[in-house]
């Protein structure tokens, strides 16, 4: 194993399954022998606030936390948390965006607005976004809680493990508990893996054509 | 469930250090164990509560968990008592005597500091608590560490005849990282000796305990100088050392990995020599302590001038990387590397909201109607977002219980301008049996004029939903002996007539109540008692829906609260000379509404309907 430590950070709003994906993702790293930490910031996050979850990976972690600059992926399950959290990538780094738009009541009583196009200005700032719409993948097969297994699906492509190991990691909880849902979440995964194959495509093709 | 429970002796297992604690606890022999719920303490009852062979209870409060600790510990079992920061102010009645008595069974007091305050009230550093009591403090900084030092803390208690402070923060007690697990061991309880009097604290005993207290102070800093717990990393850039301990050690590392580091897990009392010896060996030495400058003040005390800390680092908060390298380089001569490629960008911001049928938003949205005559004094708990939009509807919150004292204090203290106010207190039912009694006890003695509103959700909230007194369920959820609120203020001394139960979903029942009652000079409790969405307790009911072209955008509704009413649609009217009316038309989320009908009690025009079963096409 290298030195070298992945950081993944997992951002969204309370309840939207932003900490059992971090789970997810940590329990893959130590089934690769990784040592891991996770880190929560819940807070009073079951009462709709931000929620992030640090996930550090490798053969010795030190710190919990990422240090901002320096997060290779990003996964926002929604918008505006994926422009407020973008600054912690590294150059470089990846951030996978979820595009459904959650708005809190401070926004729907009028006294904040909610960007136009969050993924615009994360773009603008010069960063890597690869943005879909996971919630209707999710929807599409059935059930809305299928984001996080969409979401991871996602970045499958960009760890350093197999997509596979990830995959049998999420498949392997079902299986225990669930063994109907397996097979829906096994599409998910795909599915979510192909949304973002697409967007990563699209954007080498915008690169070129600039 | 923690898969800790269950995990055999030399498991690897990916642990919040909670959890760790908790299998540390019971693999230490632990009998007796005591808690009330605090973030970022309350995982650790929660975990302990799912092993055999020992009592685990929520407490009232944290000086009572500590006493039932201290009972146990007395009696020659081992003893565990947890809690958050400011827990422990509540406790240090009962510990700063105890300290002095000493334990038969090994006690070991867990302490949580906030530091960040992702849910207090204050930042507090715990490590005072050990040079105040003379009591050592363990500091672990990570899950591994947190399980093995828990189970040296109970050796060490057992040895030196001393409580010892296990002292965590936010990023022990809610981070996951690999622990390996052991074997449990065992200890029998001695129980109660009648013939030893240590325990009883008469003057003429404990100056007899104080010598005894100081030379056993003596005798740890000799066990801190030597202690396995307190290491040195030799590194190679000797241009700067650093002395730290808890989680700061491991952002020390991320930042520097080639730097002398000196750990301190036996923090206190200070290996002075060992630290004096490390110190030689580098060119600067830089103190890194979470969050006051104890252990620099102290080795400058000790005659160490030339070390940096605070003159270079933040007093509060977290002492992360991108805090520490700058400073460290700025004290190198030397520009820092920069930090992020990309802009901060700050959107809207997301602050806690209530859920969903939260039987507050039918307090806060009755209180915001009387906001000109009321001046309210708050509680601890989730009603403390009564503070916040859209109700705007609390005044104070400084600790638990103390809305009662402070609406008696202000009920005294009225000016020729708020002699007409009414004084409100808001208090939970878990704070109201953790420390508001004896304040509205003190509001009925003193004949004030205080209007309690008692909302009784029948949960710990804020914590996550923690079994109290009043719940009827113990920690294990086993049933349990229920306090009957009413009875409760009635045997404080409120008057009977001034007792009322009152559901908070029924608007104009409330606001007439608390009309009726701010009226009347002497103290009146109102009790809501709709449990908490979240509980157990709570049965969902059919969703709403507005009705469109009913709705009148008056935005009554929206003033509730809800996070599932939103606007739809926004009409502004201009006036000549009168400001502009701004119509909301709004919406239901009906996979967010559970039916509690506030929103309808709102609502003249009766927009707000029954939603009907979607037709399947």
């Amino acid at each position: 194993m290298s030195d070298i430590i992945t950081n993944i950070l997992v951002c969204g709003t309370g309840g939207q399954g932003v900490m059992t994906a971090a789970e997810i993702l940590a329990q893959t790293a130590i089934a690769k022998g990784c040592d891991v930490k996770k880190s929560e910031v819940a807070g009073m996050a079951q009462r709709g606030g931000v929620v992030t979850s640090h996930v550090r990976f490798g053969k010795k972690v030190w710190s919990p936390v990422i240090t901002p600059g320096t997060a290779d992926i990003l996964v926002a399950f929604e918008v505006a948390e994926g422009a407020r959290w973008a600054d912690m990538l590294r150059p470089g780094g990846i951030a996978m965006v979820n595009t459904i738009r959650l708005t809190p009541p401070v926004v729907s009583a009028g006294l904040f607005k909610y960007p136009e196009d969050p993924v615009a200005t994360m773009r603008a700032a010069g960063v890597t976004v690869y943005d879909f719409d996971a919630g209707a993948i999710a929807r599409g097969l059935g059930d809305l809680r299928l984001v996080n297994t969409v979401m991871l699906g996602a970045i499958a492509d960009y760890l350093p493990f197999p997509a596979e190991d990830l995959e049998e990691q999420i498949l392997g909880r079902f299986r225990a508990r669930k063994p109907a849902m397996v097979e829906v979440n096994h599409k998910a995964f795909d599915l979510g893996r192909k949304a973002a194959r697409e967007r990563a495509e699209g954007a080498q093709k915008l690169a070129a054509n600039q | 469930m923690s898969a800790a429970v269950q995990a055999k002796a030399a498991s690897r297992l990916l642990l919040s250090g909670n959890e760790a604690i908790a299998r540390g606890v019971w693999e230490a022999g632990v009998k007796v164990a005591a808690a009330y719920p605090g973030t970022p303490s309350t995982e650790m009852l929660e975990n302990i509560s799912l092993y055999p062979d020992l009592y685990a209870e929520w407490s009232v409060n944290e000086k009572v968990s500590l006493e039932v600790a201290i009972g146990a510990s007395m009696s020659g079992a081992r003893a565990f008592c947890a809690m958050k920061h400011v827990g422990m102010n509540v406790a240090s009645d009962a510990f700063m005597t105890q300290t002095l008595a000493g334990v038969v069974g090994g006690l070991v007091i867990a302490v949580a500091d906030d530091v960040g305050l992702s849910s207090s009230q204050n930042e507090q550093d715990s490590r005072f608590w050990g040079r105040f009591a003379h009591v050592p403090v363990f500091e672990p900084a990570d899950s591994q560490e947190a399980y093995e030092m828990v189970k040296a803390a109970f050796d060490l208690s057992e040895e030196y005849n001393t409580p010892v402070i296990l002292r965590l923060t936010t990023r022990v007690c809610h981070v996951k990282a690999m622990v390996t697990v052991g074997e449990k061991g065992d200890h029998a309880v001695k129980g109660f000796d009648i013939t030893q009097k240590r325990w009883v604290m008469t003057p003429a005993n404990a100056k007899n305990m104080l010598p005894k207290q100081i030379a056993r102070e003596g005798e740890l800093r000799k066990a801190a100088e030597v202690s396995p717990l307190n290491l040195v990393d030799a590194g190679s850039d000797k241009r700067v050392g650093f002395v730290t301990s808890g989680p700061a050690f491991m952002h020390v590392r991320e930042s520097f990995p080639d730097a002398p580091v000196m750990k301190l897990g036996f923090s206190y009392p200070v290996p002075v020599d060992a630290i004096k010896a490390f110190h030689a060996t580098v060119d600067r030495l830089v103190i890194v302590e979470e969050t006051e400058p104890l252990v620099e003040n102290e080795l400058k005390a000790a005659g160490l001038q030339d070390i940096h800390g605070k003159d270079i680092l933040p007093r509060l908060g977290e002492l992360t990387p991108n805090v520490l390298i700058p400073a460290i380089y700025a004290l190198r001569g030397e520009q820092a590397p920069p930090t992020s490629t990309y802009p901060k960008y700050e959107p809207f911001p997301r602050p806690p909201t209530m859920c969903p049928a939260c039987p507050h938003m039918g307090v806060y949205y009755t209180l915001s109607r009387l906001r000109k005559r009321v001046q309210i004094s708050g509680d601890i708990g989730c009603y403390t977002l009564g503070a916040g939009h859209p109700w705007n509807a609390l005044d104070t919150t400084i600790s638990m219980g103390a809305s009662m004292g402070i609406a008696l204090g202000m009920d005294k203290a009225r000016s020729e301008e708020t002699k007409d106010k009414a004084v409100v207190a808001v208090i939970g039912d878990s704070t109201f049996l953790h420390m508001g009694m004896q304040g509205l006890l003190d509001v009925v003695y003193n004949r004030g004029n205080v209007t309690a509103l008692l909302l009784d959700n029948r949960t710990t909230g804020m914590t996550g939903g923690q079994h109290h007194a009043g719940t009827g369920k113990d920690l294990h959820g086993e049933e349990a002996p229920r306090i009957d609120f009413a009875k409760l203020v009635e045997a404080l001394g409120v008057k009977a007539e001034r007792i009322h139960k009152v559901d908070p979903y029924r608007l104009p029942v409330l606001w007439k109540l608390i009309r009726q009652e701010i009226e009347i000079n002497e103290p009146s409790v109102i009790i809501t008692d709709r449990p908490c969405v979240l509980s157990e307790f709570y049965g969902k009911l059919k969703p709403l829906m507005v009705v469109d072209d009913k709705c009148t955008g008056c935005s009554n509704c929206i003033n509730v609260g809800c996070p599932a009413i939103s606007v739809r649609k926004t009409e502004v009217i201009k006036r000549d000379g009168a400001p502009d009316i701004v119509k909301k038309f709004t919406t239901i989320d009906t996979a967010m509404c559970t039916g509690c009908d506030m929103c309808v009690e709102s609502c003249g025009p009766k927009a707000i309907v029954p939603a009907q079963p979607v037709a399947v096409e």
